[in-house]
């Protein structure tokens, strides 16, 4: 964790309340997940209650409260994918990391989620790795796929 | 500031202009239900119990009382078969929850709403958000709040404000319908400061429990100090 | 980059821009829409650079790294300007044959159209049935912009329409053109823009603000991003021409975070105009004053709702308001806030440019111009699609989308995503209009047409959008966390082969309660695409409910299903 990156993130809005997503969006961009203490920091720049930084924080699909692996690995779950077999797939990508949507595995290889709709419909069904698109994939191209990322 | 004339169910009312339509029936004597609502607090609009009918130049539609505001001959009904059904279906599901809240079963007999129509699923807490707000409105603290979303909402309290503020307020456990506030303060105690409970020889004691009898002014309603605004003696 | 300060500045840089260019010269438009960017693009884009940077300095050729040409199935995508000739799913390994033919004045006829029954070619735009049944108004412009650079958006005509608007028309002008256009929102809501304009501009107060809701979260929509990560100032321009008819001087733009290129297209093309003088202060010498900041949702579909959304810039839970407090009077921190869907603003200088009349003249009685539908699901050519309103969903589904995949026959197709419905594939002929539409139960919504083939589960598609509503709905009032929360069981134990007799009657009975008693259009219309189902699709309900009743319990079929 790079603790002077993130204070710089938080002094930039020091004072504005009304930018708690924009720290805390930067903050996991940077960071990859949102440490408690993060948060009390957060709160304490921006002048506004915990229970709202927690709540904003608890809210949103996007934030971690827990560390994230070294791969996250997102299986587009839209309903264009839906319609295209983005279950047999899951079930595929879930055999093979041996998790579950918002789980990380514990050699903190793989983190799973999934989500809709990313705007690649015609491409579908795809997984994306670390914002890498995996383009209409199958159960059977799973393995091969998670195999590139170490 | 000026005055409103309006109807509701049959009876001409005045109020200021200012006001909602539940502010309105209130004052004119005439009984709309609410579960969310404190006049301490902000209205919320999150129970949709207090949903009425109203219609305005001809058009009908279904409103929260406690936010709509009052207007100029405005037509307003609090009770139909539309919105009793509304009521009624709002607190199975609730109920389904929190089976044996008291104000929660007194509200099912007044609108025949069918206890075990759903599942159980007992979270107990009805989400009426009146610990939160009352903790930030009125005690502001904001020692418990919302977290999460949709079906996966709950109330939190928060260990690092809960563990110096709660013990001496506990304000907000009398006005959960479903006594789930306390218990998910203690449960929080438990598990993340335990034995950090201020022990005064004075204050030995214990929660305030809503006390079981009903007031005249609203029949279905418990006489909690936290709503019941009548001043009348609880009978 | 020079400030310019009048219009005929500006009409002095676009003819400079203009005589540089030679029209003649072949460009290669690579697409980078996010389908192509997908199946790697990129590799594509840089092949080429490489290859068109070995030619020097006065290479007969230039290569344009674009935004989406619409035909994402195909992808990736490049046209050869100015013939426009299309060449499909181009590898970087084509890439050597196709700068040299291009050279040549020669066609790569290996990567053309083919059609997939007759084997007939198609070579240019005009000739491919994907798009010759097109009027791409909006979209048709991506083929020939950088999004990275203003230059190319001046060149086809960018900003006239602001000019015209500061400098010949007054605010009250713009507005009563608009209105005369009868310009309808393309978010979801079709509510007239400028009756919502004019209530921003007439309520009381002087600070006004006007939004971009560049949200877009309806699964299965992506026309938005496709628009305005090709071609950001198109929507800009929109934007500033309705803050000075309402007579705002700030603006937001309200989007994702999880598109990197969106935000960087975006963030360029306001740096960019500004650079310019186009947006700021005085822009082009007009004393009109217009700033702009970006804001960004991060993962939840509610935060799309105008009164949400207004919360979540004031950085507050996206938690929406009911509609007896209108946005446009009272919205961000209760001053009057105009908020309209990108389409929607990119629609205002085509209005303004070329007039209400014109404008009206697209379409039908009650909803004017074209229309981007996201053509996806179960269909030959998904991409981004525009066709004038009216356009009858066949055309859009056989000629343009090309039919149904893998040869099966159409089921249904659905609108408006999990706040729409499903209609039969009987009903095909049905126009693309905003009140036939409604009517029939399936709202257009932001424009995503699904399609859904014979296998399709309709008990599953009605389960997916409400099991969607449950995570993305912000849970505060009852009828929709709770009435959603019990109709999704149901629907589940329909679909595992657990149906019970008087299910249905649960199912309807719940859609009522929810429809009338939620705080917002989310829950309100949470019910819609059931209702949708029982309306056409009841027979499929009771067929599989009575499979669970006569303890058969098999597991229900379909493409979708676990």
């Amino acid at each position: 964790m790079d603790s002077a990156k993130i204070d710089q993130i938080i002094e930039k809005h020091r004072g504005k309340s009304g930018d708690l997503i924009h720290v805390l969006m930067e903050i996991q961009h940077q960071n990859h997940w949102l440490p408690r203490d993060v948060l009390h920091k957060v709160a304490a720049a921006l002048d506004i209650p915990f229970s709202r930084v927690l709540r904003i924080a608890t809210l949103y699909k996007t934030f971690s409260l827990t560390p994230k692996g070294r791969n996250e690995v997102h299986v587009c779950t839209g309903i264009s994918c839906h319609l295209r077999g983005a279950n047999k797939l899951l079930d595929a990508v879930e055999r093979a990391t041996g998790i579950k949507p918002g789980e990380t595995d514990a050699d903190w290889r793989f983190s799973l989620e999934t989500g809709s709709c990313l705007g690649s419909c015609s491409i579908g069904p795809e997984i994306i790795v670390n914002g890498t698109h995996h383009a209409r994939m199958t159960p059977a191209k799973v393995e091969d796929v998670l195999k590139e990322y170490p | 500031m000026s005055d409103v004339v309006m109807q509701i169910d049959g009876k001409e009312v005045k109020a200021r202009d200012d006001m909602t339509v539940l502010q309105a029936a209130r004052a004119a004597g005439i009984h709309i239900p609410t579960l969310c609502h404190h006049d301490k607090l902000e209205p919320f609009g999150a129970c949709r119990m207090c949903m009425v009918e109203v219609e305005t130049r001809g058009r009908k539609n279904y409103v929260v009382s406690c936010l709509y505001p009052v207007a100029m001959d405005l037509v307003v009904r609090t009770r139909s078969e539309r919105v009793d059904k509304i009521r009624r279906v709002i607190l199975e599901e609730l109920l389904a929850h929190a089976p044996n809240s008291p104000e929660l079963v007194a509200l099912a007999r007044e609108y025949s709403a069918d206890r075990d129509r759903f599942d159980k699923d007992p979270s107990f807490c009805i989400l009426c958000g009146l610990c939160v707000r009352y903790c930030a409105e009125v005690k502001q603290k904001n020692a418990v709040d919302f977290i999460e979303r949709g079906a996966r909402r709950e109330i939190s309290f928060i260990p690092e404000i809960a563990a110096t503020e709660c013990w001496d307020c506990q304000e907000c456990f009398a006005l959960c319908p479903t006594s789930y506030a306390q218990a998910a303060f203690f449960l929080t105690e438990a598990l993340a400061f335990p034995g950090r409970r201020k022990a005064s020889a004075k204050r030995m004691m214990t929660v305030k429990l809503p006390s079981m009898q009903r007031c005249d002014a609203q029949p279905t309603r418990l006489s909690n100090d936290r709503r019941c605004d009548c001043s009348k003696p609880a009978s | 980059m020079t400030r310019l300060h009048s219009a005929t500045e500006l009409e002095q840089l676009r003819a400079g821009i203009l005589s540089s260019r030679n029209p003649a010269k072949p460009c290669i438009a690579v697409c980078a829409g996010a389908a192509c960017h997908g199946l790697d693009s990129s590799r594509v884009a840089n092949a080429f650079q490489t290859e068109v940077g070995k030619l020097g300095p006065d290479a007969g050729v230039e290569v344009r790294v674009t935004g989406c040409h619409g035909y994402c199935e195909k992808g990736p995508n490049v046209v050869v300007g100015p013939d426009e000739i299309c060449y499909f799913e181009v590898s970087p390994e084509d890439v050597p044959e196709i700068v040299d033919r291009t050279l040549r004045g020669e066609v790569v006829e290996r990567l053309v159209f083919a059609h997939p029954d007759t084997g007939e070619k198609a070579v240019h735009m005009g000739e491919v049935p994907f798009y010759k049944h097109q009027t791409r108004l909006l979209i048709g412009d991506n083929i020939r912009i950088d999004p990275m650079r203003v230059d190319d958006y001046l060149a086809v005509g960018g900003y006239a329409a602001l000019a015209k608007a500061l400098f010949q028309m007054t605010p009250d002008q713009v507005l009563d053109e608009v209105k005369k256009a009868n310009l309808r929102g393309r978010g979801g809501g079709g509510f007239p823009a400028g009756r919502k304009w004019e209530t921003a501009k007439n309520a009381p107060g002087k600070d006004k603000y006007v939004i971009v809701n560049a949200h877009e979260g309806e699964p299965g929509a992506f026309m938005d991003r496709a628009l305005f990560t090709g071609n950001p100032h198109k929507v800009i321009e929109g934007l500033i021409i309705g803050a000075y008819a309402i007579g705002s001087h700030r603006g937001f733009i309200y989007t994702r975070h999880d598109s990197p290129q969106l935000i960087q297209h975006i963030e360029q093309a306001l740096a960019q105009a500004e650079e310019y003088g186009l947006l700021g202060e005085n822009i082009l010498g007009s004393g009109f004053d217009f700033r702009v900041e970006v804001h960004y949702d991060v993962g939840i579909f509610v935060s799309g709702e105008s009164s949400a959304l207004m919360r979540s810039i004031e950085g507050l839970p996206p938690e929406p308001r009911p509609k007896y407090i209108r946005t446009s009077v009272a919205g961000i921190w209760d001053k009057p806030s105009n908020l309209n869907n990108v389409e929607t603003w990119a629609n205002v200088p085509q209005i303004v440019g070329r007039g209400a009349d014109w404008y009206a003249g697209i379409g039908t009685a009650g909803s004017k111009g074209t229309k981007l539908v996201s053509l996806s699901g179960n269909v030959v050519n998904s991409g981004v699609v525009e066709v004038p309103m009216g356009t009858p969903l066949r055309k859009i589904v056989y000629d343009i989308g090309g039919g149904v995949a893998g040869g099966k026959a159409a089921k249904a197709v659905h609108f408006g995503g999990p706040m729409g419905g499903s209609i039969p594939v009987s009903l095909i002929d049905a126009p693309l209009d905003f009140d036939e539409l409604a009517k029939l139960g399936a709202p257009i919504g932001a424009g995503g047409l699904l399609v859904m083939d014979e296998d399709t589960d309709m008990v599953d598609v009605a389960r997916y959008f409400l099991e969607f509503l449950t995570n993305e709905s912000c849970g505060k009032c009852v009828p929709c966390r709770e009435g959603m929360r019990q109709t999704l069981k149901v629907l589940t134990n329909i679909t595992k082969g657990k149906g019970r007799e008087g299910d249905i009657a649960q199912l309807e009975d719940l859609n009522d309660v929810t429809g009338a008693a939620c705080l917002c259009a989310l829950g309100r219309t949470a019910s819609d695409p059931l209702k949708s189902m029982l309306r056409y699709f009841k027979d499929e309900y009771e067929t599989q409910i009575a499979r669970g009743s006569e303890g058969k319990g098999s597991e229900a079929t379909g493409s979708a299903a676990r």
